[in-house]
Parts: structure tokens; C-alpha cells; sequence
């Protein structure tokens, strides 16, 4: 290891560091009282961390051997990747005190899951890849059950676990298909193999990892765990579940398909479309019948994979630009709208049921409103900034010549428009009923309207993440 | 001043931001001034407004009032208005102010009512003045928000039901109509309308998934705005949301739906399809033409069995714009020219009906027909005022109906003889639905108890009525008003098509598709 390597990976070291003695330092003090300490600690690191990353760093570098890349495609998921953690992380903070979950591993956790994502969208091996994989999803399974005491959180960490290990290991057997045709793990090298033919096995490898890999991003049909992992898992966990982790692993499907598998777009990007087709159309019909606003999501979150799969299918560099932009936005949305979810309860307990939400408007005019935009923005109509999401991939849908692809993205928003749109009728027009309070901490309350704002005033420029999508986008597809 | 255009755009949406942000509390002070404010911006909107028409140039078939700036992913921000639009963005501006009037009667959520209505004027605004074609579908697409919640929120009993089928009915239009555009953009490498009006789209048959399409690219992108202008405007058979959102919208709200937002599917047509794809427009225009006459007839016959008087005045809202599609795509001078001048003039006269059926209902609080009869012993104003419009409806010669469904006739009887004969039968059915429901309404004895101590119209609602009055009036006897200013813009539409369809035009079009 030269120094050159290591300072290469000095953010990543940086954060892994700061996880282990916050450890110590919990253990050895008195635990969960740290807690809110270490969690204000993890997500002001964050920030920092992307800050650092997002203003320092120019160009390209590789370091071990090309097992860790650091370019601007790498710099643009981490950004993104920290800054939507520390959100979740700081607007989460009132929620754990007041349930009592605010455990000290809790940060400690979310940290050392970022690490692992932060590994993943660096990752220029195949080892490499597998390992920031696993480091993100162990944390992530921990996290899924941190309220031991309830059975559908732990059940929620039994099933993702379950069927994250099944995903892991079909992956690995995609990797060790890889391995064996191309006699290397290194991407470039696998590349190099691929341009001079492709040989049967690699096709195979390559398959079964974009199947493992559907699965952390829960394309359909790998996303049976989704709606009830999100369901089961305490509310600020499942809004970390449905922000950065997919950043990550969406960064990760577009680095293994271009750095590894850019000889060949025309074949992966079939696989893609057919996935992307799947989840738009799933995401849509099955959140219709849903009744509680976390399982919503969850089919939400799938459908919104497929519009950043249509993208990432288009196989150009336009298309992984318009699916950067697609993730910054889509993490954005659920970021707001997460913080709303949080609030919600009855009596002092958390309520998810939609119904619950009937006539809201009347108590609280402007979370509605916030709310309202953070909808229609969801379901991708202007001129919320959610519109530009959709209209960047579908439009790299039709630069690619895959017309069929877009026609079939934009009939699936409009389904999916219906149950967005139900969120907004129960809040306006809703009978008078029950209804819930939603008591916000001034965190959360500062994170909904922020995103709304920015849903709105985004459209004058998207606040320039384009032009630092088609830099990343460049960087990665040359 | 350069910026006129957007200045009279964003007016209301800048009163509608000062309303959501600084008007406090829901007492009827706070009430009184979200009125006088959505009132006050309708009405600066409509001066300023006036102002465009003063310095439009008619002879100028160009755009005018042009204003430029980059804007994200190349696209622009691009205002502008021609011939044909600037009349709409004066009906829009025209309209607003006797609508906000219209409702101020409205108690609940009065603030959030305004607030709707500004952000709707200004997106309508957006539509008639966008001259890019991202920036059009946002202004079109959008303005779907604000009318969902007028509907769903203020609406009647079935509202719910009738504000989903009006947003999910015309989102779906209106996503094919996106894909369209960003195939024109990949096609033409611009989403400039200028530009693309003068980009020549193929015309080449090609092969899609196996099937043979005539027309090519054309035809396609012909369809999928077709799909979203029908929609909106509406054609028959996609016309079953329009009757549920209006009977269910309230008064100002079925004002504005029948007035405005449905010109935007002719506007549409005339700024798309016809000069973008005239090729593709004269290959389908029989197929536009006999669903159009279809729809006139149709229409005419079920707004005659209706017990509801706003979904009457729907169906015929439905056969009017029947005239409209008919008037465009028989492509020549006077049919364009009557399409829009029939568009215009149904904004004044389905605007007033609505207003009229908006007066009983806010006496009475019903819509059934047979809950009224002899109005005209207890309100004789209305009485006058209704029958005014109700032949108007008809097109009696006088009015602005009677030009509008005079000239699309003539332009259609041109093109395609039996059309135009089977629709004139609908200028019989619509004097035969209008005058049966005014004679139900208003005349006979007053005989239910319940219409007894009903008042005769209140000065705000007579000086509501008086510029809509006029304005039909004037249209009527003097229609060169308009014919003056559309007049070039459409002859330089009608030149440039006639010029890009093929020269065997004549066969394609008997070969019915």
C-alpha cells in the first residue's frame, strides 16, 4: 500500500475509523446516553465527509491495483450517498428518543454501512464490490431488527437477511462464473477479456450478478423482501433503507455494467430494460391496493428503480446521466416525504394507515401542502422537479432508439399517478374522521418543507446537479 | 416593455404566492381581502394584457412579444404569441376576473379557492405564450393540479370520482404526447416550436413492430398528440370525463374548464398538428371529421335526455367543440377561422351558461331540471339574460355562434360534403335541446312552492353578465374584430400546409382511413 493509495481511500478510512472509536467510546461511557452525541457526531461527519469529497478531487485515480476508483461517477454517488444519510439520520433522531430506540450502535451502524457504500460505488474489483456489499447489507440487516422487542421489526431483519444472503450468494456465483472465463477480478480486466469476444460463461456471470444486484435494489422481480422489510422496520429505518442504499447499489449496477460488462451494452441493457419494464408496471398496479403508507412506499421505491433502470438500459452516457440525476432527485422526494411519515401518529403511537390521514389538510395547511407537492412530484407531474426525473431517463430512453421503453415509462406513471394522487385526496378531500396529528420535530419540519421548496424551485435549474451528472456520466462510459 | 408576456403570466401566480404566505387566519376580513386581491391581480392581468393586443401587429405572421433565456438541459425558456394565440391569452385574461366575481359567494376555504384559480390562470396563460415545447407540456401538464383540487375539493357530491377520472383521463393524453416530444426532439434536435414549425417531420412509411404505417414518423407523433388534444378538448368517444367533472365542479370551476381549458385542445391542434405534421393531418383528417360530426350529432341527442341542467350544457359543450375539430382539419381558410373563432365564442357563451345555471343553483341548490319551471314570473332579468345566451347557444344569427358554426361549416362543406350536412342536422338538435331546457326552466307557470320567494339577479351578478353579453353581441355583428387579427396567421397556416401535403392530396383524402 503506497501513500498515494491511502490517501486515495482517506474519506472511506476516515469514517470507518471515526465508527470503531465511536464504538469504544460508547461502550466504555455510558452508552445509550451517548446516543444522540454519537448520532449528531455521525451525521455532522457526513456532511463533512461530502463536502470534502464534493469540493476536493479532480480527475481519476485508482488505487490497489485498481481494486478502488475514485472518480467524479464515484464522487457524485458519494455526495448523494452522504448527504440523503445524514438527512435521515438527523430528521430520525426526535422519532428514536421519543419510541426509545435511540440505541448508541444505531449511528455507529448507519456509518459503517455507508462505508460499505461508499465502497461499493469505488468498487473496480470484483472482490472489492462484494466486500463494501456485504459490509452495507450486515449493517443494514442489524439495523432492520433494532427493536428487538417487536416482532414484525425482527421479523422484517430475519427476512431481509434471509433473502439478502440468497441474493449474496447468487451474486457470488455470478462472480465466480465471471472469474472462471475471465481468469481475473479486476474489472479492466474483465473488459479487456470481453472486447476481444464474448465468451458463453461471462454472459452467465454477468446475469446472475445484475439479478443479485436487482435485489439490493429491489427491481422486480427481485423485490419480494421490499414492502415487507419497509413495513416491518421502525419508520427511520425503513427511510434509510429507501435512500441510500439505493444510491448504492444502483452506482454499483451501473459501474459493474460499464467498467466490467461496456464491451457488451447491447446485452445487459436488455436485461435491464426487461427489469425496468417489470418494476415500473409492479411498482404501479400493486401500490393501488395498498393501505398503509410504508408498504406504499415500498412499491413506490420499486417503481422509481425502474424509471432509473430505464435509464441505466439506455446504455449511453446520457442515460447514466439522466439516472444520476433520476436517484439525486428520487432520494431528495423521499427524504421529504420520509420526515412526514415520521410524524405521523395517534395518541403518542405511530400511525401508517393512509386512511389516517383524512382531512389533514384542514388541521395542518401547510405540511398538506408540502405533502401535496411532494406527491405530485413523486408521480412526475410538472412542474415539480419529479417531472424532470422522469423526462431525463425517458428521454434517454428514446435518444437510445428504445421508444417502446419510454411509451411504456410513461404509461406506467400514470398509473402510478392514481395512488399518489389517493395520498392527496385523503388529506383534501377526506371525510371527517379520526384523523392523526403529526408532530414534528423542528428537524423534520425544516426537511419537509425544504424538499418541497426544492420540488418547486428546482425547475429553474435543478439546483445544478446536471452538469455534475454528465461529468460523473462521462467519467464512467468512455 | 420585454418581459410582458411573463409579467402577465406570473402576476397571478405572484398574488397567489402573496395569498399562501402572508394571508393569516380564515375570518371573513381574511376572507374579504383573498378576493379583493385574486380580483385586483385578474383584473391588472387583463389591462396589462390589453397592452398585447394594442402592440400585436396582425400582418406579421411571425412570433412577437418574443422573449428568450437558457433554461436546464438546453432547453429555453421561450414566450411568444402569434395570431392565433394571442386571441386566447385575451380570453383567458378576459375571463378570470368575472370568474373570481363569479365565486364570491364561496365561504369555504375561500383563501385556497383563490389561490387555485391564480395558479390556473397562470398556467393557462403558460400554454397560449410557451414557445418551447418543454415548456408548453409544463404549463399544460400542470395546470391539471389546480383544477383536481377545484374539482375535488369544492365540488359535489360525486367529486371525488369525477376529479380522478378528469386527472387520470388527461394525464394519459398527456404522457404519449410527452414521448412525442422528445421523438420530435430527437428527430428535429430542438424542442424550438418556431424551429419545428418549420422542420419538415418524415413522411416515409415505415414499419413499426410489423405493422405498416402510413405516414411514418408523422402519423406517429400525430397520434399521440392526437391522444392528448382529444382528450382535453374532448372528442367523441373520449368525452365521458367532461360531463362528470363539470356537473360535479363548482360554478367558477366549470366556468374556466368550459371557457378555457378545453381550447387548449384546439390550440393544440393548430399549433401541432396541422402545421407540424400536415402530412400525417391530412392522411387522418377524414377519420377527425366524421368522429367530429359523430360527436355533434351524438352529443346533441344525449344532451337532450339529460335531467341535469349542468351536464346539458357539457353535451353541448361537447357538440360545440365538435364544430372546432371539424373547422381545423378541413384546413382551409374559413374553417380555421371559424374553429377559432368558435372557440372564442363558446369560451363567452358555455362561460355564461354555466354562470346562469350557477345563479339557481346558488338559489335553490339543485341542478334538476324539473325542480325549476317559470322563472320568469319571479326573475325576469334572468330570464332575458338566459334566453340571450341559450340562442347563442342555438346560433341565431346576431351572435358570435352563429359565425363560428357558420364558417367551420362552410369550410368543411368544401372538403367533405356529407359532414358537413350531417352536422348542420346538430345546429336543429342543439336549437332543440336549448330551447326545451330554457322552456322547462323559465317559462310556464311557477308553480313549486319552493321557487316562490326566489330573487331576480343581484347587481354583481348583472354586471358579471353585461361584458359577456357584449362581447357576444359585438362578435356577432361585427366579427372582423377577430377575423382582422387571426386572419394572416391563419392563411400563412393554411399556405404552408397546403404546400407540404402531397400533391395527390385529393385521392388520399376519399380513401377513408
Amino acid at each position: 500500500m503506497t501513500p498515494q493509495d491511502f490517501s486515495t481511500v482517506l474519506p472511506e478510512v476516515v469514517l470507518a475509523l471515526f465508527a470503531m472509536g465511536a464504538l469504544m467510546f460508547g461502550v466504555y461511557t455510558s452508552k445509550d446516553k451517548v446516543a444522540p452525541l454519537i448520532s449528531w457526531a455521525t451525521a455532522g461527519l457526513f456532511l463533512a465527509l461530502a463536502l470534502w469529497i464534493g469540493a476536493g478531487g479532480e480527475g481519476e485515480r485508482a488505487a490497489f491495483g485498481g481494486m478502488f476508483i475514485d472518480d467524479p461517477f464515484a464522487r457524485f454517488a458519494k455526495v448523494t450517498i452522504l448527504i440523503s444519510a445524514a438527512a435521515v439520520l438527523i430528521m430520525s433522531q426526535d422519532y428514536m428518543i421519543r419510541r426509545d430506540l435511540l440505541r448508541f450502535e444505531y449511528p455507529i451502524l448507519l456509518a459503517l454501512a455507508v462505508v460499505g457504500m461508499m465502497m461499493m460505488v469505488s468498487a473496480g474489483d470484483l472482490m472489492a464490490l462484494y466486500l463494501g456489499l456485504e459490509l452495507q447489507s450486515l449493517a443494514l440487516y442489524v439495523v432492520a431488527a433494532i427493536r428487538r422487542d417487536s416482532v414484525k421489526s425482527t421479523e422484517a431483519g430475519l427476512k431481509y437477511f434471509v433473502l439478502g444472503a440468497l441474493s449474496s450468494g447468487i451474486l457470488l456465483y455470478g462472480a465466480s462464473l465471471t472469474y472462471g472465463y475471465a481468469g481475473t477480478t479486476l474489472f479492466s480486466g474483465i473488459l479487456s477479456t470481453l472486447e476481444e469476444g464474448a465468451p458463453l460463461g461471462l454472459l452467465f456471470g454477468l446475469v446472475f450478478m445484475v439479478a443479485g444486484l436487482a435485489f439490493k435494489i429491489s427491481a422486480a422481480p427481485f423485490h419480494m423482501w421490499t414492502p415487507d422489510v419497509y413495513e416491518g422496520a421502525p419508520t427511520p429505518v425503513t427511510a434509510f433503507f429507501a435512500t441510500a442504499p439505493k444510491v448504492a447499489a444502483m452506482a454499483l449496477l451501473a459501474r459493474l455494467s460499464w467498467d466490467a460488462f461496456g464491451a457488451i451494452p447491447g446485452d445487459w441493457s436488455q436485461v435491464l430494460a426487461a427489469l425496468a419494464v417489470v418494476s415500473m408496471f409492479l411498482g404501479a398496479l400493486a401500490a393501488i391496493g395498498q393501505r398503509d403508507i410504508k408498504r406504499l412506499m415500498a412499491y413506490s421505491s420499486i417503481a422509481h428503480m425502474g424509471y432509473a433502470l430505464v435509464g441505466l438500459a439506455s446504455g449511453t452516457a446520457e442515460g447514466v446521466q439522466a439516472m444520476l440525476v433520476y436517484m439525486a432527485i428520487y432520494v431528495t422526494m423521499n427524504v421529504g416525504t420520509f420526515a412526514f411519515i415520521l410524524s405521523m401518529e395517534r395518541d403518542g403511537r405511530p400511525v401508517t394507515s393512509i386512511d389516517s390521514l383524512n382531512s389533514f389538510a384542514k388541521a395542518e395547511p401547510l405540511k398538506a401542502l408540502a405533502m401535496l407537492v411532494l406527491m405530485f412530484s413523486l408521480a412526475g407531474v410538472p412542474p415539480m422537479v419529479g417531472f424532470f426525473g422522469k423526462f431525463y431517463v425517458l428521454k434517454a430512453a428514446v435518444d437510445a432508439d428504445m421508444a417502446w421503453l419510454a411509451l411504456a415509462g410513461a404509461v406506467a406513471s400514470v398509473i402510478g399517478a392514481y395512488y399518489y394522487l389517493r395520498i392527496v385526496f385523503f388529506m383534501y378531500f377526506g371525510k371527517e374522521a379520526d384523523g392523526m396529528e403529526s408532530r414534528m420535530a423542528p428537524a423534520q419540519w425544516a426537511m419537509l418543507v425544504a424538499v418541497a421548496v426544492i420540488m418547486v424551485a428546482g425547475i429553474v435549474n435543478l439546483f445544478g446537479i446536471e452538469p455534475a451528472a454528465a461529468i460523473a456520466a462521462e467519467a464512467l462510459v468512455r | 416593455m420585454d418581459n410582458l408576456l411573463s409579467i402577465i403570466t406570473f402576476i397571478p401566480a405572484v398574488a397567489a404566492a402573496i395569498l399562501a404566505l402572508f394571508l393569516r387566519g380564515d375570518d371573513a376580513a381574511a376572507q374579504r381581502n383573498a378576493k379583493w386581491l385574486a380580483l385586483l391581480a385578474t383584473t391588472a392581468t387583463f389591462l396589462l394584457s390589453l397592452f398585447v393586443l394594442a402592440g400585436f401587429d396582425p400582418a406579421d405572421t411571425g412570433f412577437q412579444f418574443v422573449e428568450e433565456y437558457d433554461w436546464i438541459l438546453g432547453l429555453k425558456y421561450k414566450m411568444g404569441v402569434d395570431g392565433i394565440s394571442v386571441l386566447f391569452v385575451m380570453l383567458t385574461t378576459f375571463l378570470m376576473p368575472l370568474t373570481i366575481a363569479a365565486c364570491w359567494d364561496v365561504e369555504h376555504r375561500v383563501k385556497e379557492y383563490m389561490i387555485a384559480f391564480l395558479l390556473l390562470e397562470t398556467l393557462m396563460l403558460g400554454v397560449f405564450c410557451a414557445l418551447d415545447l418543454v415548456l408548453f407540456y409544463l404549463f399544460f401538464e400542470a395546470g391539471l393540479i389546480p383544477m383536481f383540487l377545484i374539482i375535488g375539493i369544492w365540488g359535489g357530491k360525486e367529486r371525488i370520482y369525477a376529479a380522478f377520472k378528469f386527472f387520470l383521463y388527461t394525464f394519459l393524453g398527456s404522457v404519449l404526447m410527452l414521448v412525442a416530444m422528445i421523438a420530435m426532439y430527437m428527430d428535429a434536435g430542438t424542442t424550438d416550436i418556431p424551429s419545428l414549425l418549420a422542420h419538415n417531420f418524415g413522411s416515409e412509411d415505415m414499419q413499426v413492430l410489423g405493422i405498416h404505417v402510413v405516414g411514418g414518423l408523422q402519423t406517429l407523433l400525430w397520434l399521440a398528440f392526437f391522444a392528448s388534444f382529444a382528450v382535453k378538448m374532448p372528442m367523441w368517444p373520449v368525452h365521458t370525463w367532461l360531463p362528470d367533472a363539470h356537473v360535479q365542479a363548482p360554478t367558477a370551476g366549470s366556468v374556466v374548464l368550459a371557457a378555457i381549458l378545453l381550447k387548449m385542445g384546439g390550440y393544440g391542434f393548430l399549433r401541432f398538428s396541422l402545421p407540424m405534421f400536415p402530412v400525417a393531418s391530412d392522411l387522418l383528417a377524414p377519420l377527425v371529421l366524421w368522429m367530429s360530426a359523430i360527436a355533434i350529432v351524438y352529443t346533441s341527442l344525449v344532451a337532450l335526455a339529460q335531467q341535469d341542467m349542468k351536464k346539458l350544457i357539457a353535451y353541448s359543450s361537447v357538440a360545440h367543440m365538435g364544430y372546432v375539430t371539424m373547422g381545423i382539419f378541413s384546413a382551409n381558410q374559413q374553417g380555421v377561422d371559424g374553429a377559432i373563432f368558435q372557440m372564442l365564442s363558446h369560451g363567452f357563451i358555455s362561460g355564461a351558461l354555466f354562470l346562469c345555471v350557477g345563479v339557481i343553483y346558488d338559489r335553490m341548490h339543485t341542478r334538476e331540471i324539473d325542480a325549476y319551471g317559470g322563472l320568469v314570473n319571479r326573475m325576469p332579468a334572468y330570464a332575458l339574460i338566459f334566453m340571450f345566451f341559450t340562442m347563442a347557444n342555438v346560433g341565431l344569427p346576431g351572435t358570435s355562434g352563429f359565425i363560428g358554426e357558420f364558417l367551420t361549416l362552410m369550410g368543411v362543406f368544401q372538403v367533405n360534403t356529407w359532414v358537413a350536412a350531417i352536422a348542420t342536422t346538430g345546429v336543429i338538435l342543439s336549437a332543440a335541446y336549448a330551447l326545451w331546457l330554457y322552456r322547462r326552466v323559465v317559462m310556464g307557470e311557477l308553480i313549486k312552492e319552493a321557487l316562490k320567494s326566489i330573487t331576480d339577479m343581484t347587481r354583481r351578478e348583472k354586471a358579471i353578465f353585461a361584458p359577456l353579453v357584449a362581447m357576444t353581441l359585438l362578435l356577432g355583428v361585427y366579427p372582423a374584430l377577430v377575423t382582422d387579427i387571426i386572419g394572416p396567421s391563419v392563411e400563412a397556416l393554411v399556405t404552408d400546409y397546403q404546400a407540404a401535403i402531397p400533391a395527390d392530396a385529393g385521392d388520399t383524402q376519399l380513401a377513408n382511413n
